[in-house]
């Protein structure tokens, strides 16, 4: 009687084993395919040693190196360590700058507070409470007053205005983008026309002309006696802007929401305004709450226009260091040291805009 | 009485009427007094109002002109068309370019090739996490830098040069004959359109396909070089005087920045857009081409393409109305568009802030509303028939 015993396992051929067949799969499955490898190559070759060369082969690290002894052949990166606390402050006094890091400093105590009482009952007016306070704090702080020394905010600059101005921007147009929102679905047709030509003129130009028109035209409209800061009037025209974008997308969660939802709202006989806050708006603006994100990372971006109307925002702190006599010509390395700086935020928004996505989707899977 | 009009106080359409008039009231009011100041301070700083600027003399010159007749002498309004036109030039530039590279990379997105597609995804996560604005200056820098100077500028066959100021390439002279050369080139469309069409029904009667590429090469680009040369136009060289080249078509290198930033840029979005249009052809209909015996190249181009595009194409005409108003950022580099000549340079001479912005403003607003018409009027025609 045979006694039937397993056959050792064989191991795959060769040509089967792991990293072989990834690179058969991946890059040389068919003639078209391995041309493409071979014109992937050449790209590669072509673009990426001069980018590594400049950036860190031929760059000069050493951190005391002026200009002159840098060199031209790569990248002299001592011109972003000397102007360092320019791209994050601006011009914002030496001996105040701890006003700045403190109103930074509190975003994050403030955030980490929240994170612990997660479960709290308490957790919502904790929020309210700081959306309400934390902006008259900040203000303070970067502004003065109360005793604090005050800094014009014609000294501010760098990623600090670009920070304040991304932020007063969402958290100003996103109560504005609601109503619009609203009165575009509205039946009431003047309030729906006011509502539709606002959000379709604004959408229909370009920032630039906005701003122009906030910082040229705005104070005409206003008796001669008020003298408008020029920071402020570069808020009012990006919340003007913004506003109609957030109402866009609220609207498209506004639409998502199903028929029967304010059905039943006005079938259990609530108002008009305990319809749209109790059960239109939550679900609307969760639904939304990518796009806002979304939308908040354009917001991000355009915040660069300011150097347009003369405000030192991070990209313009480049213009501003550069025509200093001592760095002349390294405005290539700030603009890459900016877009930096800039990629690693709005990269890491995006990528929080989608885990928002998966996490808010209640679709059944 | 009382409960009457305790009744009118909660009936949904009179709090509609009233809310409406208030509405309308306060805007009324905050523009009135917006107007009354603004008449105020205009008066008070002696600032003109009106149109008639317009007709004055503009009094600068412009780096960039295509087709227009422009001279310092000219008027206001000359300028207001030479920054229209130069808008539309470097936006429908940006627009082919953009839409060549972004469906380029979003086809190479969804390659097979392991690198081609990181290659793609690299791409896109780079130029799309940048501000347009940023790599305006960027690219304007590393032009200046790199570029050589006018004098050792890069030659091509002496009639092309490249340099640090721009590209400078022979110009056809607008005359008498050159208009004879379009109208043959006009000729040659149409009838290349007659032809095209007439395949189309052939084929769609017998199934017999005729390839009109070479019609095309013959009426489109053969005829009006032929009657270029028949007719005699001349070409007008750049020729290098001073400091620079003059003469000829000159493309500044303020163009080649904007342009080419512009493309970048939005070829990210062009290509997202097709990716996600490619991805949403349902995976049968690959299955049914390949089953039918199409190569898979035919069954991308005659297939999964025109059912990708319908999906994708409303995306990409915003993409291109954005690429529109981003071209607005001229003015960071100084490229003679309409924000940069008429609510710049215009503005600055003039000082009527508020008639300029409007005009300039109604020329974006009418561009977003002819997009969007073409965008209704696509959708319409790719609505898919019989649902």
């Amino acid at each position: 009687m045979a006694i039937y015993s397993l056959k050792e396992t064989k191991q795959p051929p060769q040509s089967q084993t792991k990293a072989i067949l990834w690179l058969k799969d991946n890059l040389f499955s068919s003639a078209l395919n391995v041309l493409l490898t071979f014109v992937a190559l050449y790209i590669l070759y072509l673009l990426l040693p001069p980018i590594l060369n400049w950036t860190i082969f031929d760059a000069n690290f050493d951190m005391t190196a002026d200009n002159q002894s840098c060199g031209r052949e790569g990248a002299c990166w001592s011109f972003i360590n000397a102007n360092l606390k320019m791209f994050i402050y601006g011009f914002y006094p030496q001996e105040e700058l701890w006003r700045v890091n403190t109103m930074f400093g509190l975003i994050a105590v403030l955030i980490a507070f929240g994170s612990l009482i997660k479960n709290s009952q308490y957790r919502a007016h904790y929020i309210i409470g700081s959306f309400l306070i934390y902006p008259v704090v900040a203000f303070i702080l970067l502004h003065g007053g109360l005793g604090l020394e005050v800094v014009e905010t014609d000294k501010w600059g760098g990623l600090t205005l670009t920070v304040v101005v991304a932020a007063v921007g969402i958290v100003a147009s996103f109560p504005l983008g609601i109503l619009f929102a609203l009165g575009r679905q509205s039946e009431m047709r003047v309030v729906k026309f006011i509502s539709v030509v606002y959000i379709e003129f604004v959408r229909g130009v370009p920032l630039i002309t906005i701003l122009f028109m906030a910082s040229v035209v705005l104070p005409l409209f206003f008796s001669a006696g008020m003298d408008f800061d020029k920071l402020l009037r570069a808020l009012i025209g990006i919340t003007l802007f913004q506003t109609a974008y957030i109402a866009e997308v609220i609207r498209g969660g506004l639409q998502a929401i199903p028929r029967g939802q304010y059905e039943a709202a006005d079938a259990a006989g609530l108002s008009f305004m305990q319809k749209t806050t109790l059960v239109i708006l939550p679900q609307a603006l969760k639904i939304s709450i990518p796009n806002i994100v979304g939308s908040f990372i354009s917001l991000f971006k355009d915040t660069t226009l300011l150097l347009i109307i003369g405000l030192f925002d991070m990209l313009a702190i480049v213009g501003a260091a550069t025509s200093n006599s001592n760095w002349l010509g390294r405005e290539t390395e700030g603009y890459v040291f900016v877009a930096m700086v800039i990629w690693v935020i709005l990269y890491s928004m995006s990528h929080y805009s989608k885990r928002l996505e998966v996490r808010f989707s209640t679709e059944h899977k | 009485m009382f409960i009457k009009l305790k009744s009118l106080l909660y009936d949904n359409e009179v709090r509609a009427i009233v809310f409406q008039i208030l509405a309308v009231a306060v805007i009324a009011y905050f523009a009135y007094q917006a107007f009354d100041n603004m008449m105020l301070n205009i008066e008070q700083r002696g600032i003109r109002s009106g149109f008639g600027f317009l007709n004055d003399e503009a009094g600068f010159a412009v780096n960039d002109n295509f087709f227009l007749e422009y001279s310092p002498a000219s008027t206001n309004l000359q300028a207001f068309y030479v920054g229209i036109v130069n808008t539309l030039v470097v936006a429908i530039a940006g627009i082919f370019f953009a839409s060549i590279i972004g469906l380029i990379i979003g086809v190479a997105r969804l390659s097979s090739n392991y690198l081609i597609r990181k290659i793609a995804t690299v791409y896109i996560e780079t130029f799309r996490n940048i501000p347009i604005l940023l790599q305006i200056l960027f690219w304007y820098s590393i032009a200046l830098n790199a570029f050589p100077s006018p004098k050792n500028s890069i030659n091509f066959f002496d009639s092309i040069f490249l340099n640090s100021r721009g590209l400078y390439l022979p110009k056809p002279i607008m005359e008498g004959e050159f208009y004879l050369v379009l109208a043959s080139l006009v000729i040659g469309i149409v009838a290349y359109i007659f032809i095209k069409k007439h395949s189309n029904k052939k084929h769609d009667e017998t199934g017999v396909v005729t390839n009109t590429t070479p019609h095309f090469l013959s009426l489109v680009v053969a005829l009006p070089i032929v009657a270029y040369f028949a007719f005699g136009a001349q070409l007008e060289y750049p020729a290098l005087k001073g400091f620079n080249f003059r003469g000829g078509l000159d493309l500044s290198v303020e163009f080649f920045a904007l342009g080419f930033a512009l493309s970048v840029y939005t070829a990210t979005y062009i290509a997202e857009a097709i990716r996600s249009g490619i991805e949403s052809v349902d995976n049968g209909q690959k299955e049914a081409a390949a089953s039918m015996g199409l190569t898979q190249a035919q069954s991308l181009r005659l297939v999964v393409l025109p059912q990708a595009l319908r999906v994708a194409i409303p995306p990409i005409i915003n993409q291109y109305l954005n690429l529109t108003k981003n071209s607005s950022l001229a003015t960071a580099v100084g490229y003679s568009e309409l924000v940069t000549v008429f609510s710049g340079t215009v503005l600055n001479v003039v000082g009527q802030a508020i008639e300029i912005i409007i005009l300039t403003m109604l020329v974006y607003l009418t561009i977003s509303l002819v997009i969007s018409l073409i965008l209704n009027i696509f959708n319409k025609k790719m609505q898919i028939k019989g649902k």
